[in-house]
């Protein structure tokens, strides 16, 4: 996916649930001058691992250093790379905009044409969950614009692949990536 | 029987087979100190500031090949450690550094000497870890233990609050192994890119070697020995990889860079392969990154799979254990001789004698340095500060042995000349270790003479004294129209006296023909002793490579007065 001139990629990692593990990354993160678009954490499906899901801007050798600087925290147990890969990608929002009477009925038919849902309803406002791709979020939250956005909150992405696969994996040192140093080793090598 | 926390570090410095540490207590950590006194299998060197046990940790660790460990108490005592780690982060050295924190109720609450030591650790160390309870007291530093030394080694910190030294006991229990998920560090390689690299060199007719840090850490010299000598191939060393082929070989080629002889880097920029063993191509050596080695296909080993590709791509990168892969490289490749290009480097070296020493009645720093080669058989420990005496040393000390230039490479940090070098000594008691200072750095932390005295630690100094921040007094000259603003060093105190404030011997040098038997007289001592060279005090290093620049760029020497010892 291309935003604003760059290229965006999804990155998952799994990593161990310790304190100050978040730190870590975004340490890194902010060391190594990488750009974070968006990060989502939470439990994964294997007690006392979590899963991260970060998107990054830049091109095939920046998110090759992303992944490569992330399998060094001792923390981090796996990583995928997901771009180049069908993927299932997901973010909430929660957004609160100003309603009046007389507007409120234009309101819940976007609200319906999105397929999202109305959570809490005040006298002067109401709030609307949505889920979906970036994308659509966006478009709602163009489209609730004019009657005023109160608040917003959105979670970032998270992504899965779809299917059996599991993206391009590395075990935190090296071992899974392999396959992939080599694949780029040999783009170069015919390119001397 | 159950143990207090300290109890259970010391057990377990114990099991981890440390039989040294180097520190400096306080409030926080004194309960191990406490326990320390019961212990006297781990002898406890007692410095004089926390970045000289630091330090000291990091010069064991380069002389053994084992882990240094340091200890400090919170606060001040651990942000006094941070360049110290820094350093050895840069440098890829595996030392434990264990901090006091303040107790487990305190933290978060600005308590007195209270102080993030995890968090500013963070970017500069492999791994840390806050231990919060006893219980997880004995696995932690096995881990740090496992994690500094294995892979790519590198400094772990241990935060360990008052209380959990002290509070409530618990049995301890050595864990048999570590268990770190997602930790694996690589040892042989995919045998396809093996295949590839051994393919290139095959097929090269003007390869070279170029040998970093990775080939001592992975003790891998004779493999590279056999590597070189299979295929006739010149080896040129980073300033880590100094030591890691003999000085003396007749394959040679020196050290390629900003400072570097201006034939090892002529070298790599005509090659048409560069062999990149255990090394992560510095700016210091590829300069301007487009123009480094224009010629060349790369084959890159390292055991840190963010390196390959990261400052320059290669086309055979290979992940693994430096040694493993020599191995398995090895029997594919063929015995070669490139007669022609041999002879290349062979005249280059003739062209661009960057070692020749001017034939002058100054004092200069390169023929002290190689007087000391000469003198010590190029069989010392050198271990130096930051500056132009570093790359003197480098330049023209005639390394004969593995392992023996000790040099804060990545971090470049001042100071490192004097607690490093006594660490290099505690490690290795019967090699003889000389520090290599500049009068700047020294005065970082010439405190630690005191620990030398004390401790019993025979490291012989010599400052190469120009009176100026050398390096940077260079740069203005070059760079900044020669505006000498703040390098001079108008008021430093008298060397020999403070040496012998500290009790010990101090040798002042001023002219050329006292430079060998001053030498002699500091190894015939059997204790610490300080030289102090008065060498000329504007002179340069040459070659120089300005930064961001490339060899075409390359300043040599002007032109020499007279000329001696080629090499
Ligand atoms: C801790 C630290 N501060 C500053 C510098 C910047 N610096 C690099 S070389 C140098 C001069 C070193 O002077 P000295 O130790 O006398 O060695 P010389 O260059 O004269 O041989 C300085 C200040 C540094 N490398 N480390």
């Amino acid at each position: 996916m291309v935003y604003n001139g760059h290229q965006q990629h999804t990155i998952t990692a799994l990593v161990q649930d310790k304190p100050g593990v978040l730190a870590r990354v975004a340490s890194m993160f902010r060391r190594r001058g990488f750009n974070i678009v968006s990060l989502a954490v939470g439990n994964s499906e294997q007690p006392g691992l979590s899963r991260m899901t970060f998107v990054v801007n830049g091109d095939r050798d920046t998110v090759d250093q992303v992944t490569g600087q992330l399998g060094k925290l001792i923390d981090v147990v796996r990583i995928s790379d997901l771009s180049d890969q069908e993927t299932v990608a997901r973010e909430l929002a929660l957004i609160k905009v100003e309603t009046s009477p007389a507007n409120r009925g234009e309101i819940v038919q976007l609200v319906n044409l999105f397929r999202a849902a109305i959570v809490d309803v005040g006298a002067k406002s109401m709030v609307i969950e949505i889920t979906g791709e970036e994308d659509k979020i966006n478009a709602l939250a163009n489209l609730l614009a004019p009657f005023g956005i109160k608040e917003m909150m959105r979670t970032g992405r998270v992504a899965m692949v779809r299917g059996q696969a599991e993206g391009r994996v590395s075990d935190s040192v090296g071992i899974g990536r392999r396959g992939d140093i080599m694949d780029r080793a040999r783009v170069n090598y015919e390119g001397v | 029987m159950k143990l207090t926390g300290a109890e259970i570090v010391c057990e377990s410095l114990l099991k981890e087979g440390v039989d040294v540490m180097f520190g400096l207590p306080g409030g926080a950590i004194l309960p191990l100190y406490g326990a320390l006194s019961r212990y006297p299998q781990l002898r406890h060197i007692l410095c004089r500031h926390e970045q000289a046990a630091a330090m000291a940790a990091d010069g064991y660790a380069r002389a053994t090949g084992r882990v240094g460990v340091c200890a400090a108490t919170s606060g001040p005592g651990a942000t006094n450690l941070v360049t110290g780690i820094a350093s050895a982060h840069m440098d890829s050295v595996p030392i434990v550094a264990i901090t006091g924190q303040v107790p487990r109720p305190a933290i978060g609450r600005d308590a007195f000497q209270e102080c993030d030591v995890t968090g500013i650790t963070l970017p500069i160390t492999k791994h840390n870890y806050l231990v919060m309870d006893v219980a997880d007291l004995a696995p932690a530093i096995k881990e740090a233990f496992y994690v500094a030394r294995t892979g790519r080694p590198g400094p772990v910190l241990v935060d360990i609050p008052k209380d959990v030294l002290l509070g409530e006991r618990a049995e301890f229990v050595w864990p048999e192994q570590v268990n770190i998920p997602g930790y694996n560090p690589p040892q042989d390689a995919d045998r396809e890119q093996v295949a590839v690299a051994a393919r290139l060199i095959n097929e090269a007719e003007r390869p070279v070697i170029l040998a970093g840090h990775g080939v001592l850490i992975s003790h891998a010299y004779e493999e590279l020995r056999q590597l070189a000598e299979r295929a006739q191939i010149p080896v040129v060393t980073t300033l880590l990889g100094i030591s890691a082929f003999p000085t003396d070989h007749y394959l040679h080629a020196g050290m390629p860079g900003m400072h570097g002889m201006a034939y090892a880097s002529l070298a790599v920029d005509q090659a048409d392969l560069v062999i990149a063993l255990g090394m992560r191509f510095d700016d210091r050596v590829t300069g301007r990154l487009r123009d480094f080695a224009p010629r060349a296909r790369i084959i890159h080993v390292d055991i840190d799979p963010s390196e390959l590709h990261k400052n320059i791509k290669a086309n055979a990168p290979v992940l693994g254990d430096l040694k493993c892969v020599l191995r398995q490289l090895l029997p594919l490749v063929e015995r070669r001789v490139h007669m022609e290009w041999l002879r290349r480097v062979d005249s280059l070296r003739a062209e661009h004698p960057s070692l020749r020493i001017r034939d002058t009645e100054a004092l200069l720093p390169q023929y002290v340095m190689q007087q000391l080669s000469e003198l010590t058989d190029g069989k010392a420990i050198i271990v130096t500060g930051v500056g132009q005496h570093q790359m003197w040393a480098a330049q023209h000390y005639g390394f004969k042995e593995p392992n023996t230039l000790i040099t804060s490479g990545g971090l470049g940090a001042m100071g490192f000349e004097v607690p490093a070098a006594l660490g290099a000594k505690v490690g290795c008691p019967d090699r003889t270790v000389w520090s290599i200072a500049g009068d700047g750095g020294f005065q970082m932390t010439m405190c630690d003479l005191a620990t030398a005295v004390e401790s019993g630690i025979n490291v012989k100094f010599a400052i190469l004294n120009n009176g100026v921040l050398g390096m940077v007094r260079q740069w203005q000259e070059f760079f900044y129209n020669k505006d000498y603003c703040a390098t001079v060093y108008s008021a430093n105190p008298d060397f020999v006296k403070l040496a012998e404030a500290f009790g010990i011997t101090g040798i002042r040098v001023k002219d050329k023909s006292q430079v060998a038997p001053a030498i002699q007289q500091a190894m015939a001592i059997p204790g610490p002793v300080v030289v102090d060279f008065v060498i000329k005090q504007d002179e340069n290093v040459y070659p120089m490579i300005p930064a961001g620049e490339s060899v075409g760029e390359m300043m040599e020497e002007p032109a020499p007065e007279g000329v001696q010892g080629i090499r």
